[in-house]
């Protein structure tokens, strides 16, 4: 369990980190997005211990990182933004040393294997760092940071640098190590984020501006939901007609397919089911209806939503009952 | 701290550094055995030793120049600070990983003794004396350039300043000289490396020399220690 509170990092004047508070269950995978800049890697950094908190305190499992570093620091595996390889080492020495390095006391050749062989770099034990790969380097990190089995892993952008299918892997193996451990990672690709996490803090200029499960987060940001529809008829009759609907907000025509067809946007109310409503509505009107997907807000669209509106000064809370 | 010592010390067996300062501490120290022993006809390795002074304070940065900065320039101080081992361990994994290399760099100086023991029986209570003397120097000497290594990014910055620093180690006579003001040349009459060091070429085990290189060592790896502890804090 990792336990953040009133967490602050200022450098000079400049508030890197300002007052973040969150705590992360056992078995957790907990995603931190936000665009570069914001504060991700220096939270991470003080969570690791790496660097000291202005103020704030830090709790893993109930150790306090300043109270007791060398407890905490077995507690966490950490891969940095930059995977912190000695290149002119094989990765099976590399692995020995930071073995040895982390006082792990779990045997140390089988543990080794088992680690390489989960991030699959087994076949490239042999090979000096130097040599390999950006996405080996990173699976090299990355098997650093499992070392010693700690029970709370930190990864700071993890799936930086490798090709699609090293990213499914990897986004596996994140989601099966959640099981187990505590998880934190963060990114800036939303996909990977929904994908993979549980749980979802996303920081903007130092400060966490959302807090929520994944499912929960987009419809929680913007008040209404969202309908794309795909209708034939006549664009007047089919707006009049879905206007008449009491849930409905606002319709607007996004795009003219063809002369007789086109696609239409839809917002209603929150917490409303509007669909049957609008298939009867156009069936009267005898306007057939090609496809229809209710969208809720996409993740890159509250991304954006709540990341520019610290920018602009509002509340994010508040924002929904705007 | 076995780990990190390991590590240095693969690090520089790896890498060309520990032989290249090996081959300039073998040649120079071979040269100046040829020059004063065999021309000089002499079984005294007091002027060898002495000479060596400046070699030493152009070879010592060399081998610590990469202690920190390099890390720091890598970023795998991350792995390092991020572990459980303490900012000590680390420093003292550091420091020994380059004074052992330092310290077989200096064994050679046995060697000569050996060849010396071949036309004469050498003065052995003065050449072990000398031995400790030597390796006194290198540790205060290491300790300083690895604090110099760790207030930097660059290899080649940590390099230059400890080579600047060993040059006004090596002309302090000229300083002391130079100056009039008697609190100043005081201060420098008892921070001069080359006193210190010349009663160990004599033969003469002296507490204060000892105490001197020991203290100057155990002054900077601490502040070593201060300085990555202080990097966090900033």
């Amino acid at each position: 369990m990792v336990e953040v509170k009133n967490l602050s990092k200022f450098y000079g004047d400049i508030r890197a980190v300002d007052d973040i508070s969150f705590t992360v269950e056992t078995g957790e995978v907990l995603g931190f997005l936000g665009p570069n800049g914001a504060g991700k890697s220096t939270t991470m950094n003080m969570i690791t211990g790496y660097i000291s908190s202005t103020s704030g305190t830090v709790t893993i499992d109930g150790c306090e990182i300043l109270d007791d570093p060398k407890k905490t620091k077995q507690k966490i595996g950490y891969l940095p933004e930059i995977p912190p390889l000695y290149v002119d080492m094989t990765v099976r020495k590399y692995l020995e040393f930071m073995f040895d390095l982390k006082k792990v006391k779990l045997p140390k050749k089988e543990h080794i294997e088992e680690v390489m062989r989960l991030v699959r770099i087994s076949e490239q034990s042999e090979r000096i760092i130097k040599n390999l790969s950006k996405g080996f380097r990173q699976r090299v990190g990355f098997a650093q940071a499992l070392l010693g089995n700690p029970p709370v892993l930190i990864l700071d952008e993890p799936t930086v640098g490798l090709d699609p299918k090293q990213i499914i892997e990897i986004r596996k193996l994140i989601k099966s190590l959640g099981k187990k451990h505590t998880v934190i990672f963060s990114s800036h690709v939303l996909s990977e984020i929904s994908a993979t996490c549980d749980r979802i803090i996303v920081i903007s200029n130092g400060k966490i501006v959302a807090d929520a499960k994944t499912d929960e987060l987009s419809t929680s940001v913007s008040g209404e939901q969202k309908l794309a529809l795909q209708i034939e008829g006549v664009s007047a009759n089919i707006i009049s007609a879905i206007k008449k609907i009491p849930a409905v907000t606002r319709v607007s025509k996004t795009f003219d397919m063809s002369e007789n067809t086109a696609k239409y946007m839809v917002e209603y109310e929150k917490g409303a089911d509007i669909r049957k409503e609008v298939f009867n509505a156009m069936s009267r009107i005898d306007c057939p209806i090609l496809d229809m997907q209710s969208g809720n807000e996409t993740l890159e669209d509250m991304f954006l939503k709540l990341t520019s509106s610290v920018q602009s000064g509002t509340v994010v809370g508040k924002r929904g009952n705007n | 701290m076995g780990a990190i010592l390991k590590r240095e010390l693969s690090s520089y067996f790896n890498s060309a550094i520990a032989y290249v300062v090996m081959a300039v501490y073998f040649f120079f120290s071979g040269l100046f055995f040829y020059s004063y022993c065999f021309e000089g006809n002499t079984s005294s390795l007091a002027g060898v030793y002495g000479n060596m002074f400046t070699i030493i304070l152009f070879v010592i940065p060399i081998i610590t120049m990469k202690t920190f900065a390099e890390e720091k320039r890598q970023k795998t101080d991350q792995a390092l600070l991020t572990s459980p081992a303490s900012l000590t361990e680390i420093v003292l994994g550091k420091f020994l990983g380059a004074f052992i290399l330092y310290a077989i760099c200096c064994c050679i100086f046995l060697i000569y003794a050996v060849v010396i023991s071949f036309f004469v029986a050498p003065d052995w209570a003065t050449i072990i004396c000398t031995f400790i003397g030597i390796l006194l120097l290198g540790a205060s000497l290491i300790a300083i350039n690895v604090f110099i290594s760790v207030l930097t990014e660059s290899m080649i910055i940590a390099a230059i300043a400890g080579m600047g620093v060993g040059l006004v180690i090596s002309v302090m006579n000229y300083f002391i000289n130079m100056v009039t003001i008697e609190w100043i040349e005081f201060i420098l009459d008892k921070i001069n490396f080359l006193d210190y060091y010349s009663n160990f070429t004599y033969g003469i085990l002296n507490i204060t020399d000892i105490v001197f290189f020991l203290s100057v060592t155990g002054l900077f790896l601490f502040f070593t220690v201060r300085a990555l502890e202080k990097k966090r804090w900033s």
